[in-house]
């Protein structure tokens, strides 16, 4: 048995040393035993954790050939290619018929010599993914996953000696080409790094792709929102590709091969050379840049293994939770105090309003579990009107968000944003790839619709069409994906919090009015404090915790317990029919499941029956004052 | 893997001949000898073979003969071998012994359909005791070309017998048409070929797989080997039929219909070099690419000339001028050489072969001489002939052919290109199909269904189920609870839209003058909002194939109709088609359908009554189809539905559209203590039943997709004698309970919404006539949707001119009685020339026992302003005259 370094560094030599040994004997299956040694290898207690991650790790610091993973999202899906699985060498330089079979899986380039017309080529078929790393997905989770990872990353960088002046020279640089988005927002922010960390050279590592490749950014990567970074990737698939579907979530564990052989090949295409090669009139030129880029910026990866990532919170257990009872039943019993703390904490960010923090809490932790025909059930889209327009109130909300869900995307609703703005996914036929738009998430991405910087105008043809994919993105939590003859639908799962000044002109599920407890003149001052609120990193990870465990809970609904919710709603309906309609119950019953979720309690039970319906009532006894705040009702 | 047909680095080797011609007049060279030369001198990919010289394992070959190329004067075919264990020899040298006085005359064409078509070795298999054999002229020996199992004689003898013999009696293929089904069919068409003169031979692969299975299994598997046999056969068996007949070139063989039919995503490197039907919708052509066949090499210095047959795409320029043995004399004449013609065609997967959640591929195919253009993307001028029938036949079901396009084709790998700088090859192949016939689905579509497609469009199982299913009495209460099974309720409505599904039958008036008959039933849903009414529109969105769902806010008369932009690559100018010319044949959902634009609006006229939509812009004046059902929901203009008022008045759409819709139902809250127990039930149930449970309710999504696409497809019901006297009297019944009163409560469009709604109903049955009871149910559900919504609030009897002219029967005498009043308290008035408009309305109220509001009194002015008697001015009443 190979030691782990072995499989870890040179995983390719433990492939042909399976290959080798089934030439013996016919139907061995060894592709099979290849792939299983390798899962059982990761299986392993924290063995995943040895394999540098190409989320962190700048390309040109991993060993080629090696075993790396990549947290990623499928963003497109190329077509099936085939590719020889064995072949068959002949030494060129001595023409002798010292023949080889040769594995040719796993791999890109095949060897020297190769006997085109040897009669045991096997020609086999593999699928190619593009992946890109998680669109949104927020700085705190790459710092943390990162820091999981320090000793992972010794491995591999033999050549690499950190030179720090150098290094802090490019972060330097890498600083201030970012947008000033993406940056932090206040220094507090930070500490996770350097609790966690250990010291400034992992920081640095870390940030030296994103100005690599910037430099880089004449090649389209496709990513789904402007102004991300890292690195995209071709994953090519061996087994059932059939199971992965576009937009999963994936943390891929694959040999790296960036062979510049792969450029070569591409750059040739460019020079002409002969028009009659019937190979060559195949393929656009931009279908050669999409579809072979150079490897040094999107490496290629052979998929062993790949686990289907359910959240990608780093401060979970990444084993399904049911497998971890113990962290599961002690981050439970803790739910309801930390509910707490989280709930005072919204309090006070949303100036005060309690009732908005307690959905802004339910918002969070919605999830689309499960769709019967064409309903998604458990969307929770929140609209929060009567936003403040001072003091760019609805950024700083958005910042502290983005402090707590793993993934998340600001969306200005400005004119010239909807307007200009791809956010339906296209499929360009010139170059055979699927266009991203910033509508292609991940599944339970925070999407904040910041509507307050809507103003008066005049909405294009691509402005409606993006209000539309909006509207139907939060009624039917579908995307339509145009595929210029017709559309594909394909169902998405993303929290859509839509921020406004009066209702928004957007469909949503639920609308609460901010009701401020701060004097207007005050407001400045009180929104400049939110932020400086210092919150201690442990506090932070807490509540990251706590946000995404309510999310993966199971949840049922006892006999008992319908009945008497079924008894209410008629008693209620009796009183007065207007009062209550089938909407509102669906409603209901949503808030009922998130408030039980969010307490820790998997069941719905009495209690949280009444609470539910008491904050409903609140709630729409707000709505009633705030009736006529424009004309935007029906 | 010792299989050569999954090998295609070894199946090279034979590619690298000579002419690609099924060509039966080029037995010159030993092919022996030609044979082993190649094979060796271009062992590997390199780019230009030095030269066939360097051939070192057949010493004696001469090397020019393999570079000569098919129509030249035939020669004598040299004695084969027979002594030598390992006979060599090509399909087309095999011909000795037929007549073939006609197919010399006749230029052969190059297949580059097929490739280079690899004239490969015939190897004996010392096996005398096959039967088969026997027939065989040189007996005695059974001769295989290499790596096949196909021979030559008895292959070509075989498909020459089901040429003679094959019948179909019951084909209704309508490349058929015309021709004696008892007669051998291909004969017929061989005579057609000698009539019409175009040498293309479409051969159905499943005749030939009931004819001959095991002639079958070798066309499917080695396509490149077997056609050109079959070419020959053809070509031999024409002239001896026809010795006249001039043809432009010999007749090629174009199966179609390979049973082995691939999606797309199921191709794997097994289907390489194998005859494989796949289909797809085209999304991209290229241009045309004239492809070197053979290159014309001119001696610079003796003027000698050469040909080279082009090979894997390369020309190998003769390095020596063999006639003066000068080096580097030789100079390509272009105008000289011949081309064919080549086109890419990129298909894609179609979009209900693919699994959900997973993006199309696409596959390259090659199309080859008169192949080219004969498929366009989406065909952007015609999308209405192309692209809306290929979406029409997906209404039908998923029927593998019922794609735009299906092509049969050998499926091909070709191992990337060696960068000759390095030794390493990027070890992935690139693929590609070469089309060998091109189907489209839309031609078919002249003639309706053919059977062929009936059998693949469902399953024997599925059909039979369908029917079980037709059979049982309740079937249309199951179907109408199966649809949008998380709404809850709203039987009728349910109903209603299960009708709108099937839609009557289409009839075609249009030699008496009166053109098409509307088959498409109307609906409009009315009422409260949040009545789950975007779902039920989103559900039929879903169900229907050819379903178009917009909103009323977010679309524009163009963005339902059509509308003509100029093509950024081309420059011309293309219609491109709306919503409503999408949907044809299908359902278009249209949502808050009272938020739409008057302008909008008013495009909807021609569609709902005349079905076709008429354009003139921009120099492209034309009349699409538009034969789609409408499905529209309205909220009321208050937000909340005002019982007090009629239906006009609450969504305040124009009455000549309301009247153009069959059913309009009200989607309201019923307000009962049952109904909220069993909705609330319902709801929770949604909320914790796991999906298992939830299916074993209902019937399955898919089953009654089927379901509407079979009855859709087949069922065409005609009303029986009884029916129509049922229809006739119900007619006549509504139209009498209105007389009783002064009003009309039906009119010609009510009868014809009846007849669609019968004709939809039996179809539910599958039935292929329209009885009483269906009669009762269209009549049950008219009533019910008028009784919702043309209901005169103020009566409480339903009044139809509601609908048809916007005002009941009885607000309009109401508004005729006031101005008669008026009228009379005017003239009691005397002679006053001018009235003040308050004194008079305040005088009226006094006068009148009823209450008279300011509109009625408004009303009740300009009738009488009509009249000429009175004009207004501001706040003054001037009488005229």
């Amino acid at each position: 048995m190979p030691s782990t370094q072995d499989w870890i560094n040179d995983p390719l030599a433990v492939v042909e040393e399976m290959f080798a040994a089934s030439q013996n004997n016919s139907n061995s299956g060894w592709e099979t035993k290849a792939v299983e040694f390798f899962q059982d290898q990761l299986k392993e207690r924290d063995t995943h954790t040895l394999v540098p991650s190409l989320n962190d790790v700048p390309l040109h610091y991993l060993k080629p050939n090696s075993l790396v993973k990549f947290r990623c999202l499928i963003q497109d899906m190329f077509d099936p290619e085939f590719y020889m699985g064995v072949y068959e060498t002949v030494d060129p330089s001595t023409k002798t018929k010292v023949r080889m079979l040769r594995c040719g899986k796993y791999k890109d380039v095949t060897e020297c010599g190769v006997d085109f017309n040897s009669r045991n080529t096997v020609t086999a078929e593999r699928q190619t993914f593009y992946c890109v790393p998680i669109p949104g997905e927020n700085p705190w989770v790459k710092e943390i996953s990162s820091s999981c990872l320090t000793e992972a990353r010794v491995v591999p960088s033999t050549s690499y000696a950190p030179s720090r002046q150098k290094r802090s020279y490019e972060e330097d640089d890498d600083m201030d080409t970012q947008p000033q988005k993406q940056r932090e927002p206040h220094a507090g922010m930070k500490i996770p790094s350097e609790h966690h960390g250990n010291g400034d050279c992992k920081r640095q590592e870390t940030e030296a792709p994103s100005s690599q490749t910037a430099s880089a950014s004449h090649l389209d990567l496709n990513f789904p929102l402007p102004g991300e970074k890292g690195p995209s990737c071709l994953v090519k698939v061996y087994e059932d590709w059939d199971r992965f579907k576009l937009n999963d979530t994936l943390e891929v564990y694959g040999i790296l091969s960036v062979s510049p052989a792969l450029s070569a090949l591409a750059d040739e295409k460019d020079a002409s050379s002969s028009l009659l090669d019937p190979a060559e009139s195949m393929e656009t030129a931009e279908e050669q840049r999409v579809h072979s880029p150079p490897a040094s910026l999107v490496p290629r990866l052979h998929m062993l293994h790949a686990k289907p990532l359910p959240h990608n919170n780093p401060l979970l257990p990444s084993a399904a939770l049911e497998d971890n009872s113990a962290f599961l039943s002690s981050t439970l019993s803790e739910m309801a105090s930390v509910r707490e703390e989280i709930l005072s904490y919204f309090t006070h960010v949303l100036l005060g309003d309690a009732l908005a923090a307690e959905y802004l809490i339910l918002h969070l932790i919605s999830n689309v579990y499960s769709r019967r025909d064409v309903l998604p059930l458990g969307k929770f889209t929140l609209n929060l009107s009567g936003c403040p327009t001072v003091a760019s109130y609805t950024e700083r909300f958005y910042q502290i968000i983005q402090q707590l869900v793993p993934s998340s995307h600001y969306l200005a609703m400005s004119l010239q944003n909807m307007n200009q703005m791809r956010l339906v996914p296209k499929k360009d036929y010139v170059a055979n790839r699927l266009v991203s738009g910033a509508l292609q998430l991940a599944r339970n991405t925070s999407l904040f619709l910041d509507e307050t910087q809507l103003e008066q105008g005049q909405l294009d043809t691509t402005g409606v069409r993006n209000v539309t994919a909006l509207g139907n993105l939060i009624s039917w939590q579908k995307v339509d994906y145009d595929f210029n003859y017709h559309q594909m639908e394909f169902p998405c799962n993303i929290n859509v919090l839509i921020a406004s000044e009066g209702r928004s002109l957007l469909p949503s599920d639920c609308q609460i009015h901010l009701q401020p407890q701060v004097a207007p003149s005050h407001l400045e001052e009180s929104l400049s404090s939110i932020h400086m609120h210092p919150q201690a990193s442990s506090q932070l990870n807490k509540f990251r915790i706590y946000l995404s465990m309510a999310r993966l809970l199971d949840y049922s609904i006892s006999d008992e317990v319908t009945k008497s919710v079924e008894d209410d709603f008629v008693d209620m309906r009796k009183d007065d029919p207007q009062s209550i309609s089938a909407e509102d119950l669906h409603r209901m019953l949503v808030v009922a499941r998130l408030l039980s979720l969010s307490l820790g309690q998997t069941s719905l039970s009495r209690d949280s029956w009444l609470r539910a319906k008491h904050i409903e009532m609140l709630r729409r006894s707000r709505m009633e004052q705030h009736k006529c705040v424009n004309g935007n009702e029906p | 893997m010792s299989s050569p047909t999954s090998t295609p680095g070894g199946r090279k080797r034979g590619r690298n001949t000579n002419p690609p011609t099924p060509s039966s007049e080029d037995p010159t060279s030993p092919p022996s000898q030609r044979r082993r030369g190649q094979d060796s001198s271009t062992g590997d990919l390199m780019p230009m073979p030095t030269s066939p010289a360097t051939d070192m394992l057949s010493p004696a070959a001469p090397q020019d003969t393999s570079l000569f190329s098919s129509p030249r004067p035939s020669v004598q075919p040299n004695e084969v071998d027979m002594s030598s264990p390992l006979m060599y020899g090509t399909p087309s040298s095999r011909v000795e012994g037929t007549p073939r006085s006609g197919v010399r005359g006749t230029p052969a064409r190059q297949r580059p359909d097929l490739g280079s078509v690899r004239k490969a070795p015939q190897v004996d298999l010392h096996s005398d005791t096959d039967g088969a054999v026997a027939s065989e002229p040189n007996a005695g020996q059974r001769l295989v070309i290499w790596g096949t199992d196909v021979n030559v004689g008895t292959c070509k003898e075989k498909f020459q017998r089901f040429l003679q013999r094959f019948t179909d009696p019951n084909s209704t293929e309508d490349e058929n048409a015309g021709l004696d089904l008892n007669e051998p069919l291909y004969m017929q068409k061989l005579e057609e070929i000698s009539v019409v003169g175009d040498p293309v031979l479409n051969v159905n692969c499943r005749h030939v797989q009931s004819f001959d299975a095991e002639l079958y299994r070798q066309l499917i598997c080695y396509p490149q080997e077997v056609i050109p046999t079959f070419d020959m056969a053809v070509n031999e068996l024409f002239f001896e039929r026809f010795p006249d007949s001039i043809l432009e070139y010999q007749i090629q063989v174009r199966p179609y219909n390979a049973l082995k039919t691939r999606n797309m995503r199921s191709l794997n490197p097994e289907d390489i070099d194998q005859l494989i039907t796949i289909s797809g919708m085209v999304i991209r052509t290229s241009q045309l690419i004239p492809e070197m066949q053979e290159g014309f090499f001119q001696c610079q210095v003796c003027a000698y000339s050469t040909r080279v047959e082009v090979d894997r795409g390369r020309i190998a320029e003769p390095a020596v001028c063999r006639n003066c043995n000068n080096t580097h004399s030789l100079a390509l004449v272009h105008n000289r050489s011949v081309f064919s013609d080549k086109q890419m065609i990129k298909v894609q997967e179609s979009p209900e072969d693919m699994p959900a959640g997973q993006t199309p591929h696409t596959t390259v195919v090659y199309a080859h001489n008169d192949l080219v253009d004969k498929v366009q993307p989406g065909d952007r001028v015609n999308i209405t002939v192309v692209s809306a029938e290929y979406f029409l036949k997906l209404v039908l079901g998923t029927h593998p052919n019922s794609l735009s396009t299906v092509c049969v084709g050998i499926y091909r790998a070709v191992p990337m290109r060696v960068n000759p700088r390095q030794n390493n090859v990027k070890s992935v192949y690139k693929t590609h199909i070469d089309a060998i016939h091109f189907r489209k689905t839309d031609e078919k579509r002249l003639h309706g269904l053919d059977e062929e497609a009936e059998q693949k469009l469902f399953t024997e199982d599925r059909v039979q189920t369908l029917k079980e299913l037709a059979a049982k009495p309740d079937v249309y209460e199951r179907l109408s609870s199966a649809l949008a099974p998380s709404i809850y309720e709203h039987e009728d409505i349910k109903k209603g839209i299960l009708l709108q599904l099937f839609g009557g039958t289409r009839k075609d008036f249009s030699q008496t003058g009166r053109g098409n008959f509307r088959a498409e039933v109307n609906i409009l849903l009315c009422g409260d909002p949040g009545t789950s009414k975007s779902q039920l529109l989103q559900y039929v969105y879903n169900l229907v194939p050819r379903g178009q769902y917009t909103s009323g806010k977010g679309s524009s008369a163009v963005g339902l109709t059509a509308y003509v932009m100029k093509d950024p690559e081309t420059r011309q100018l293309v219609l491109q088609t709306g919503a409503l010319v999408l949907s044809d044949n299908g359902i278009c959902c249209i949502d808050e359908f009272d938020k739409m634009s008057d302008n909008t609006r008013s495009v909807l006229h021609e569609v709902m009554e005349q079905q076709t939509l008429s354009i003139a812009k921009a120099g492209i004046i034309c009349q699409l189809n538009a034969r789609t059902a409408v499905l529209a929901a309205a909220n009321p203009v208050e937000s909340q539905w005002n019982p007090k008022k009629t239906t006009i008045e609450n969504i305040q759409l124009p009455h000549t559209l309301l009247s153009r819709f069959d059913l309009i139902f009200l989607m309201l809250d019923p307000q009962d203590e049952a109904y909220d127990r069993r909705l609330a039930h319902h709801l929770v149930s949604l909320y914790y039943q796991s999906e298992e449970q939830m299916e074993e309710e209902f019937l399955d999504m898919a089953v009654l997709k089927d379901y509407i696409a079979y009855a859709r497809t087949y069922i065409s019901p005609r009303l029986s004698e009884e029916a129509s006297q049922a229809l006739i009297e119900a007619y006549v019944d509504m139209r009498k309970i209105g007389s009783g009163r002064g009003m009309v409560s039906a009119y010609p469009r009510q009868l014809e919404s009846l007849i669609r709604l019968a004709e939809a109903h039996a179809k539910v049955r599958f039935s292929e006539k329209v009885e009483s009871i269906d009669v009762e149910e269209a009549k049950r559900l008219h009533r019910e949707a008028l009784k919702q919504s043309a209901t005169d609030p103020r009566t409480g009897f339903v009044d139809i001119s509601i609908l048809t002219t916007g005002m009941s029967a009885t607000a309009r005498k109401r508004k005729e009685e006031v101005a008669q009043a008026l009228k009379k308290l005017i003239q009691a008035k005397g002679k006053t020339p001018a009235m003040k408009y308050q004194q008079l309305l305040d005088d009226l109220r006094g006068q009148s026992e009823t209450a008279i509001t300011k509109e009625l009194f408004d009303e009740a002015l300009r009738a009488l302003a009509d009249e000429d008697y009175l004009t207004v001015t501001g706040k003054t009443v001037r009488l005229l005259a």
